[in-house]
């Protein structure tokens, strides 16, 4: 759906739920999701539903995703780094992980 | 007696209010709850939701017996709420636990439990001491450091922010008038009814009932009553949503319906509701980390602080006045326990206008009085 406007920066390599995505330098891990054309990053934590990228400035929270281990980061926030592994997030985080 | 608008007037829109005006309507009485406006300091948004049954009564046992009947009272009176409001309060009754981080606090936990049974006339509820390798059968989840607990089968824990909702959404439909921002300033008896002063106007009732909170205090005076009070603060620590893991309410952590933990273990003597104090929060979700591990990885999303509504001597207070007849107060800490107690038992014996002794004498503010305690 989203396509770039140019192919600004170096090419990043990171992973969304383990299959290799190509970014680029500069992008933040929520505009690297776009552009790579995932339908969600999350489902809700209560009724489920489907969440991608909205205001991408760090006020609505419905980016979130585990990046590196680390769970309900703001993909909006975070720029993208090489080998970043990144995970969507389906409902509940589970406790532990 | 002058006919008044209103048969009581309840002072205070929180737990204790609205949980008593319903009652109060139910009994088919014209009703009227006079209640601060959103800046009011109100216990009923900033509380634990535990519906507690363990360690209550430890020098008053007949509380222990008073909270028993509420606990049992409680699955009937979410049920009630839901037919008339269509809002489930998500009430549940798993039993809970007290857990222990050192041989010392099990230790002091076990003797409080004894002297609390052993007080003449008590109300047995079943609460059981056990060790690590007991609890951790029923939470596979807690770490090493957690010797052991108590746990009671009678415990359980609500929704409360929606328990708050459902009782105004049922005072509404039982045509209960709701009148926010209408502090009682002032409260006289003239001609055999009430007149309450507020800044917009005056209310006039046949009866009036105090559920204002920590502000009881200062309003039970004004009607041949008195309500000592001694606030103190509590904070909170809310995690993000998580998957159910938690399958027993702990007195200090509990996981809610919709999967956030709630971490409350602290108790400040200071009342001042809009501040924080940040090593209380630290000490309380390091504990909470030191019994369940798998809490280390989880994302705070709140914090707060709020005061809690404390008698003197944290029981409850239930009074009719002698100089004012038809003035009653109804006080006390668990608004969320004692709410079927207040809708069901409470509400019932002020509509018929008197307390019914052999259930709620000792809970009169006259116990802090010791030329009357014989």
């Amino acid at each position: 759906m989203f396509k770039r406007l140019a192919e600004a920066g170096t090419a990043v390599a990171l992973t969304v739920d383990g299959k290799p995505v190509q970014a680029r330098s500069g992008d933040t891990v929520a505009a690297a999701l776009l552009a790579a054309g995932i339908d969600r990053c999350r489902t809700t934590p209560v009724t489920g539903a489907p969440r991608l990228p909205y205001c991408l400035m760090g006020v609505c929270f419905d980016c979130l995703v585990t990046i590196d281990g680390v769970g309900s980061r703001q993909a909006c926030m975070v720029p993208v780094q090489e080998g970043m592994k990144v995970e969507t997030q389906i409902g509940k985080r589970e406790a532990g992980r | 007696m002058a006919a008044s608008e209103y048969d009581v007037a309840v002072v205070g829109g929180g737990l204790v209010g609205v949980a008593t005006a319903w009652g109060l309507a139910r009994e088919g009485c014209r009703v009227v709850v006079l209640d601060e406006g959103d800046r009011a300091v109100r216990a009923s948004r900033g509380n634990f939701a535990l519906v507690w049954v363990q360690s209550k009564g430890l020098g008053l046992a007949p509380y222990a017996g008073w909270t028993i009947r509420s606990s049992e009272a409680w699955a009937g009176f979410a049920e009630t709420l839901k037919q008339e409001t269509g809002l489930d309060v998500c009430f549940q009754r798993p039993g809970g636990f007290h857990l222990s981080l050192s041989e010392r606090e099990l230790e002091a936990r076990a003797n409080n439990l004894k002297r609390l049974h052993n007080q003449p006339g008590i109300a047995d509820y079943k609460t059981e001491i056990m060790d690590h390798a007991q609890v951790a059968k029923m939470l596979p989840d807690i770490g090493p450091e957690v010797v052991g607990g108590s746990f009671c089968p009678l415990d359980g824990h609500v929704n409360s922010l929606r328990l708050f909702r459902t009782l105004h959404t049922a005072i509404k439909a039982r045509g209960v008038t709701y009148l926010p921002s209408h502090r009682v300033e002032n409260i006289t008896r003239e001609g055999g009814e009430f007149r309450l002063t507020t800044a917009h106007r005056e209310i006039r009732a046949n009866r009036v009932a105090l559920a204002a909170g920590n502000a009881n205090m200062h309003l039970a005076p004004m009607v041949g009553l008195e309500c000592p009070m001694r606030p103190e603060r509590g904070q909170i620590v809310v995690t993000e949503r998580l998957r159910p893991f938690l399958r027993h309410p702990v007195v200090t952590l509990r996981q809610t319906d919709e999967g956030t933990v709630m971490i409350g273990d602290s108790k400040e003597e200071r009342t001042d509701p809009a501040g924080l104090t940040l090593g209380v929060s630290a000490t309380e979700a390091e504990r909470a980390v030191r019994m369940f591990p798998v809490l280390g990885s989880a994302n705070v999303v709140r914090t707060w602080s709020a005061i809690r509504v404390m008698t003197q001597d944290g029981f409850p207070i239930y009074d009719e006045s002698e100089s004012h007849p038809g003035a009653f107060t109804v006080c006390c800490h668990s608004g969320v326990t004692l709410a079927a107690n207040h809708a069901l038992t409470i509400a019932p014996m002020i509509a018929r206008g008197t307390l019914d002794t052999s259930l709620v004498a000792p809970f009169s503010a006259r116990r802090f009085h010791v030329q009357e305690a014989g």
